[in-house]
C-alpha cells in the first residue's frame, strides 16, 4: 500500500467525473456483465440448459435405446399419472420431508445449545458432530446398512444382547421399519449442518440481552422462548429451507439402503424418477416425473417462505 | 459469563450434566464411523458370522493394503481429487467477481441476478439428473471428467456467491477507498485489502465446494461408465454386489476417502461458524 507510483494516480483519477462520454456510459452498462459473466455462463450452461432439456424431454417420445421418435404432447404425463405407485410415492415423499426436517430442527436447536454451552471437551464434541457432514452421505448410508444387516449387523447384536429382541430382525426388508431407519439416517446426516447454523445464530446474540433478562428475573424457559428462539428466527428459517431442499432431493440414502424396494414400497419421488429412467428405460416419463418433482419443491419452498414472511428477513 | 455472581454456589451439577450429554452426543456421532473402522479390520470369514462380533478376532491391518491391489482405487482417488480441485477453482473464479460486484454496486439487474442464484440453489443435481444426462449425451461429454467438473462447479456456485457476498458486504467501503486513493487501483484494493479480510469466507467457500464435489454421487453414477473414470463415491459400493461381499474392503476404502476430508473440515471449524453467520444473516 505504501509503494505508490504518484504518476498513475494523477492520470487516472479526474477523468470520469468531468465528462462521461458515450463510450464510458456504454462501458458502465457493460461492467456488470464483465463481473457477473462467468457465473452467468456457468449457471446457463449447467443449470438452465438441463432444465429446458428436461421439460423438452418430458414432451418427447424416446425409445428405450435413446432414439427420439418425435413429440407426444402430454402422453408422458398421462402415463405417469396412470402409475398406481405415483400417489403413494408422493405422499411418502411429503411425509419423509416433513418428518426428517421437523425432527432435525428440534434436535438441532437442542444440539446447538449444547455445543454453545461451556463444558470440558466441547471442542472435541464439536469435531465429532462435523464428521457426518464431511463424510459422504453415501458412505454413512452404507455403514448404517451394514449395521442393520439381519445376519451379522451390530444393531441386531446389541439388541439381542440387551434382550430387546429374541431373534434377529431383517430391518430393511419391511417397508415401515426400513422407512423409519432411513429417516433416522437422513436426520443423522442433516444434524451437523443444521446445528452449526443454529450455533452460529446463537453466537450472534449479544450477552447483554441475557444479562437484561436475568436482571428482569426471567427464568431459563422464559428466556429461551422469549428471547433466544425469536432471535434465532433467521437461522432457523435458512436451515429449514436448505434442509427441505436437501431432504427432498436426498438420493443416496434410499438408493443404497433399500433401492426403494421391495417394489416401490420405500421409493420417494427422486428414486422413483431414477428407476423409471434407468430401470424401465423410459426417459420421457422420467423427465415428466422430474418436472412434477421440481414443481413440488417450488411449491413447498414458496409456501414455507410465505408462512414465515421471508421478505422481512432477507432483503 | 462463566463467573458466577458472589454468594451463589458454582453450578457443578449443571457442568456435570452438560459434560455427560456432550460426550454422549460425541459417541453417537462417532459410532457409525468406529463401526466402519472395526469392520475394515475384520477378515472376510469373520464378517459372515452371525451374530456379528463387536471387536475383530484378529486385526487384519492388511485389508488397508489389499484394497489398493483389489480394485483401481488409486485411479478413483485421482479422479475424485482432480474433479474436486478443478471444480473448486472454477467455482471460485466465477463466484468471487460476481459476489464482489453485487456487494459493492447497485445496478440494474442486481436483484434479478441474486434471485437467479437463490433459485439455482434450489435445483439440486438430483432433481435435474435426467436433464444433465441428456445434455451430456448431446454434448458428447458422457464418461468424461469435464462433465463432472462442470456440474460440481455450477451447483456449488450459489452457496459460494452467498457466503462471499455476505462477507464483502460486511467490509466497510471506506477501507477499500482508502487503498484506492493510495493508488492501489480497483483490483489492487480488492486483492490487497478486501480479500485478506474476507479470507475466512473464501476458505469456507473453498473447503465447502471441495468437499461437496468430493462427495458427489448421483451425477457421477449416471454420467460415468468406465471403472477408471469413476470417482471414489461410485467405485466404493462396487465392493459389495450380488457376486461378492467385501464389506471390509468397502469400509477400508471409505475411511481412506473420509479421513482427509474430516481433517480438512476440522481445520475450518472456527471459520465455519463465522461463515455460516455471514451467509445466513446477510
Amino acid at each position: 500500500m505504501h509503494d505508490v507510483k504518484p504518476g498513475v494516480r494523477d492520470l487516472g483519477a479526474p477523468a470520469p467525473r468531468s465528462r462521461p462520454s458515450a463510450a464510458r456510459r456504454a462501458g458502465r452498462a457493460l461492467a456488470p456483465l464483465l463481473w457477473l459473466g462467468p457465473a452467468l455462463v456457468l449457471i446457463a450452461v449447467v443449470v438452465l440448459w438441463p432444465v429446458v432439456e428436461m421439460v423438452r424431454t418430458s414432451l418427447l417420445k424416446i425409445s428405450s435405446s435413446g432414439v427420439t421418435l418425435g413429440s407426444t404432447g402430454s402422453r408422458n404425463y398421462l402415463d405417469l399419472f396412470d402409475e398406481t405407485d405415483l400417489i403413494p410415492v408422493v405422499l411418502r415423499t411429503l411425509l419423509w420431508v416433513a418428518g426428517v426436517v421437523a425432527i432435525t430442527m428440534v434436535l438441532s436447536l437442542a444440539l446447538g445449545q449444547l455445543l454453545n454451552a461451556r463444558f470440558p471437551g466441547r471442542r472435541l464434541v464439536r469435531w465429532t458432530v462435523i464428521v457426518p457432514w464431511a463424510a459422504s452421505v453415501l458412505m454413512t448410508a452404507l455403514v448404517w446398512k451394514w449395521m442393520l444387516d439381519n445376519y451379522s449387523g451390530l444393531v441386531n447384536r446389541l439388541l439381542l444382547d440387551l434382550h430387546v429382541i429374541d431373534h434377529p430382525v431383517n430391518w430393511l426388508a419391511h417397508p415401515d421399519q426400513a422407512m423409519l431407519w432411513m429417516m433416522w439416517v437422513a436426520v443423522f446426516v442433516s444434524l451437523p449442518f443444521t446445528s452449526f447454523v443454529i450455533l452460529a445464530g446463537l453466537q450472534t446474540i449479544p450477552g447483554e440481552v441475557y444479562e437484561a433478562a436475568r436482571v428482569d428475573g426471567a427464568g431459563t424457559l422464559r428466556t429461551y422462548f422469549g428471547i433466544t428462539l425469536p432471535l434465532l428466527r433467521p437461522s432457523v428459517l435458512i436451515a429449514s429451507i436448505v434442509n427441505v431442499i436437501n431432504v427432498f432431493n436426498s438420493f443416496p440414502i434410499i438408493w443404497t439402503m433399500t433401492q426403494g424396494g421391495p417394489g416401490h414400497a420405500t421409493d420417494t419421488t427422486t428414486t422413483f424418477m431414477y428407476k423409471i429412467a434407468f430401470f424401465d428405460q423410459n426417459v420421457g416419463e422420467s423427465a415428466a416425473m422430474a418436472v412434477v418433482n421440481f414443481v413440488l419443491i417450488l411449491v413447498m419452498v414458496l409456501l414455507y417462505l410465505r408462512a414465515s414472511r421471508w421478505r422481512e428477513e432477507i432483503r | 459469563m462463566t463467573r458466577t455472581p458472589a454468594g451463589r454456589r458454582p453450578p457443578r451439577l449443571r457442568t456435570v450434566l452438560l459434560t455427560g450429554a456432550g460426550w454422549l452426543v460425541g459417541l453417537v456421532f462417532l459410532l457409525p464411523y468406529l463401526q466402519m473402522g472395526l469392520t475394515a479390520l475384520k477378515s472376510g470369514d469373520e464378517l459372515n458370522e452371525s451374530p456379528g462380533s463387536y471387536l475383530p478376532h484378529s486385526w487384519q491391518w492388511s485389508n488397508f493394503v489389499d484394497v489398493w491391489s483389489d480394485a483401481p482405487i488409486w485411479k478413483n482417488i485421482q479422479v475424485s481429487l482432480l474433479v474436486a480441485a478443478v471444480a473448486t477453482l472454477v467455482t471460485l473464479l466465477c463466484a468471487l467477481p460476481a459476489a464482489y460486484y453485487t456487494a459493492r454496486n447497485r445496478f440494474r439487474g442486481r436483484n434479478a441476478f441474486l434471485l437467479l442464484v437463490l433459485v439455482t440453489q434450489m435445483f439440486a443435481p438430483t432433481a435435474l439428473v435426467i436433464g444433465i444426462y441428456r445434455e451430456m449425451v448431446a454434448l458428447n461429454l458422457t464418461d468424461t471428467l469435464m462433465a463432472l467438473i462442470l456440474v460440481n462447479a455450477a451447483f456449488n456456485l450459489p452457496f459460494c456467491v452467498w457466503i462471499l457476498h455476505g462477507y464483502f458486504s460486511s467490509i466497510p467501503k471506506e477501507l477499500e477507498e482508502a487503498a484506492f486513493l493510495d493508488g492501489a487501483g480497483r483490483i489492487g484494493a480488492l486483492t490487497r485489502v478486501t480479500l485478506p479480510i474476507s479470507m475466512p469466507g473464501v476458505v469456507t467457500a473453498v473447503v465447502y465446494t471441495f468437499i461437496s464435489a468430493w462427495n458427489e454421487y448421483i451425477v457421477a453414477l449416471t454420467v460415468t461408465a468406465s471403472p477408471d473414470r469413476r470417482p471414489l463415491t461410485v467405485a466404493i459400493p462396487s465392493f459389495v454386489t450380488q457376486y461378492q461381499e467385501h464389506w471390509q474392503y468397502l469400509f477400508a476404502t471409505s475411511l481412506i476417502g473420509i479421513v482427509p476430508v474430516v481433517i480438512l473440515f476440522i481445520f475450518i471449524e472456527r471459520f465455519l461458524i463465522g461463515g455460516l453467520t455471514a451467509g445466513s444473516i446477510k
